[in-house]
């Protein structure tokens, strides 16, 4: 196999073939999302916003550029531009760096002319988030600061409040503190991606004597692909769960011949230890919401024996899904995707062989297939650096997920033993709540327009500030919905959003989250819409479907629901229409719904 | 590395920034002479020479690089 160029460590390549690969990439697929990147310099951004663009097309997102002119990020956002207004960004990227400082403390400054000097510094940084985020509305990306190649004082840098190093650590704090506190603002940690590339090559002054490029050009695919992680999982591309070979990936050693007792985990060896640590690793992800499953060759009873270890950090019950057989690994996977009702490209495949990772590449494509390399020990980097699954949120739902799917797994077993499906449906027990936006919901809202791909009937996406905005404008019709049966609770899982023309409702969106598939939460959704139409004097729902490369299971959605079909273009939309005139009638029996109050309109 | 065989393979290098198989190098080659070679890509073949070649230009001699028989031979002179 020929090195992938875009897997770290990047070499120049990458900024060689520019031209090529990106022909190359925009001939590889034809299902890209667009949007409009603005790139806020205080340096050369030219290379930035080339290998920026090269990892976008790579995560399936095609961009347009706003690039400021040398160095004006701050003019630009503080000041009136109407090129930048016309742009009408989806994302602002900010590109600093420790040379765009105002003004570093000197050795004679008192502590107080520190401190104010600190404090005129991230005010000058936070009157221009806020002024961006008021005028755009839209995500906001901004570098921390790297350390300074050079030290004065040495080492007496880090903790003299006059040292730079001391100085941009205040800064890089009170920029972590803004992200904590602004929703759609996200720090690019450059402080961390310097360290890890080596300050040293990383900050070659040659660069920006030459070219004011405030990192060495090779590194700029570094922090290139590191930001387009960012982009990317704000629009849901990150990666959603792990299948996960056991055999020399997970322990050393082959539990079918060695045997559980012989296999090398826990503390007595370093061996062991490098596997015990690559364990906790992927453990961990489950509280991101990343959900664990084992594809192995073995007998499944081998498998299990080797889990159930007492010292092994995964436990059979980390796992949703464990397929132990010899089955092609590739079949396993989309096997377990189709169980989770997930898509196959939203796993990660990790296996030590590489000639599985190869059939996997081939069969399953979109998977993410690291190359762990032959070094236990180097596994956790390996997958790591890749950053598949890149946090931009963080809910109470990610962390309760694979609780979740352990529910759906009971439910499956339920369904089995009923005869007809409406009557397992009623066993549920299920209790709808559907209601207007309302701000408990809004950053769940967001995620979910933005990660929903399959039970999706436009696949528009929509910010936080855009759900904020529509919840309340009286020209919208906005429904959540939640489901919880006696299994669980599946939270906010259903948004359908409509907007007035005269008399007729057009929906902009309708999209369910696939856990709840089969459950006939969206007949109780459109019990609720048809109710608010009506209350609201409309007489007519015109529903649209956009095919997408992945939404084809709501082709019919419209007719299954009752309502004609209109109008059908070449590439399969279709128009749908219902006509409310003659009544309305409700559609769901299976679920108690709770119509949640609607608010008080503020006019 | 003999200057025949550094010509060579700045060559490819020149084929590949500038997304041109045809372009054949001389001594005497300069910007001038090739399409794209602007200010911005000329920050990328720098790069990308570098490395190749395993070698880096100081500052001093990126200013002063006339054309491509210099490069050769400051390449040369490192490798």
């Amino acid at each position: 196999m020929t090195k992938d160029l875009f897997t770290p460590p990047f070499s120049t390549e990458l900024l060689t073939k520019r031209k090529r690969l990106r022909r190359t990439l925009l001939e590889s697929r034809g299902d890209f999302i667009q949007k409009r990147v603005a790139i806020l310099g205080g340096s050369t951004t030219h290379d930035v916003r080339d290998m920026l663009d090269l990892f976008l097309l790579r995560q399936g997102i095609r961009c347009t550029f706003y690039e400021s002119e040398y160095a004006q990020f701050w003019q630009d956002a503080m000041f009136p531009n109407p090129e930048l207004e016309a742009f009408q960004p989806d994302i602002i990227y900010i590109h600093t760096s420790n040379r765009n400082v105002s003004r570093y403390p000197q050795l004679s400054d008192s502590p107080e002319a520190v401190d104010a000097l600190l404090e005129e510094e991230l005010g000058r940084f936070t009157a221009m988030w806020d002024r961006l985020s008021q005028l755009y509305g839209c995500p906001l990306i901004q570098n921390n600061f790297e350390y300074p190649y050079w030290r004065l004082q040495g080492n007496r840098e880090a903790s003299d409040i006059h040292g730079r190093v001391h100085f941009l650590t205040r800064l890089n704090l009170g920029f972590a503190q803004y992200a904590q506190t602004h929703k759609g603002f996200y720090l690019h940690d450059i402080n961390y991606l310097s360290a890890l590339y080596g300050l040293e090559a990383w900050s070659d002054p040659a660069y920006w004597h030459l070219y004011k490029y405030a990192l060495a050009v090779p590194a700029i695919p570094t922090l290139a692909h590191s930001v387009s992680n960012i982009i990317k999982s704000i629009y849901g591309k990150n990666k959603k769960a792990l299948a996960l070979d056991l055999d020399n990936t997970l322990w050393g050693g082959i539990v079918g011949d060695d045997g559980p007792e012989n296999l090398q985990v826990g503390q007595e060896t370093s061996m062991g230890q490098a596997f015990s640590e690559f364990q906790a690793y992927l453990k961990a992800h489950k509280d991101l919401g990343v959900i664990l499953n084992v594809v192995s060759k073995n007998e499944a009873e081998n498998a299990i024996a080797g889990l159930k270890r007492p010292d092994m950090t995964l436990t059979p019950e980390d796992f949703i899904l464990i397929k132990a057989n010899w089955e092609p690994k590739s079949q396993n996977l989309v096997e377990i995707a189709q169980s989770l009702s997930l898509l196959p490209e939203s796993f990660v495949f990790v296996d030590d062989n590489p000639a599985e990772r190869e059939i996997v590449r081939q069969q399953v494509p979109g998977t993410g297939v690291p190359e762990l390399g032959e070094q236990p020990e180097h596994y956790i980097q390996a997958i790591d650096r890749l950053g598949y699954f890149e946090v931009t949120e963080l809910s109470a739902d990610d962390a309760a997920r694979t609780e979740m799917y352990r529910q759906n797994a009971a439910r499956a077993q339920a369904e089995a033993s009923f005869a007809d499906y409406e009557s397992y449906l009623r066993s549920l027990e299920m209790r709808g709540e559907i209601g207007a936006f309302v701000p408990l919901y809004y950053s769940r809202l967001a995620q979910l327009t933005n990660k929903s791909n399959q039970f999706n009937l436009t696949t528009r996406r929509f910010t936080q500030g855009e759900i904020e905005a529509m919840a309340a404008d009286d020209r919208f019709i906005t429904l959540y919905g939640k489901l919880e049966d006696k299994f669980g609770d599946n939270g906010v899982v259903s948004i359908a959003i409509g907007e007035k023309q005269g008399t007729r409702l057009d929906v902009i969106l309708w999209l369910m989250s696939c856990r709840v598939l089969k459950r006939g939460m969206e007949y109780a959704m459109m019990d609720a819409m048809a109710a608010r139409c009506q209350a609201a004097g409309l007489d007519c729902i015109r529903g649209y479907y956009f095919p997408t490369a992945k939404n084809g299971m709501v082709r019919d959605f419209y007719q299954k629901q009752g309502f004609a079909k209109v109008s059908e273009e070449a590439d399969g939309s279709t128009v749908w229409e219902l006509d409310l005139r003659g009544g309305y009638e409700k559609k769901n029996r299976v679920i108690q719904v709770t119509e949640a109050k609607q608010e008080e309109s503020h006019g | 590395m003999d200057r025949a065989s550094i010509f060579e393979k700045l060559t490819e290098v020149f084929q590949d920034v500038f997304d041109d198989d045809s372009i054949a190098l001389t001594d005497d080659t300069t910007a001038a002479d090739i399409e794209d070679w602007d200010s911005l890509t000329h920050i990328t073949l720098l790069a990308t020479v570098e490395e190749e070649f395993g070698m880096k230009f100081s500052m001093k001699a990126v200013q002063g690089m006339k054309n491509v028989g210099e490069m050769v031979d400051l390449i040369a002179a490192a490798v």
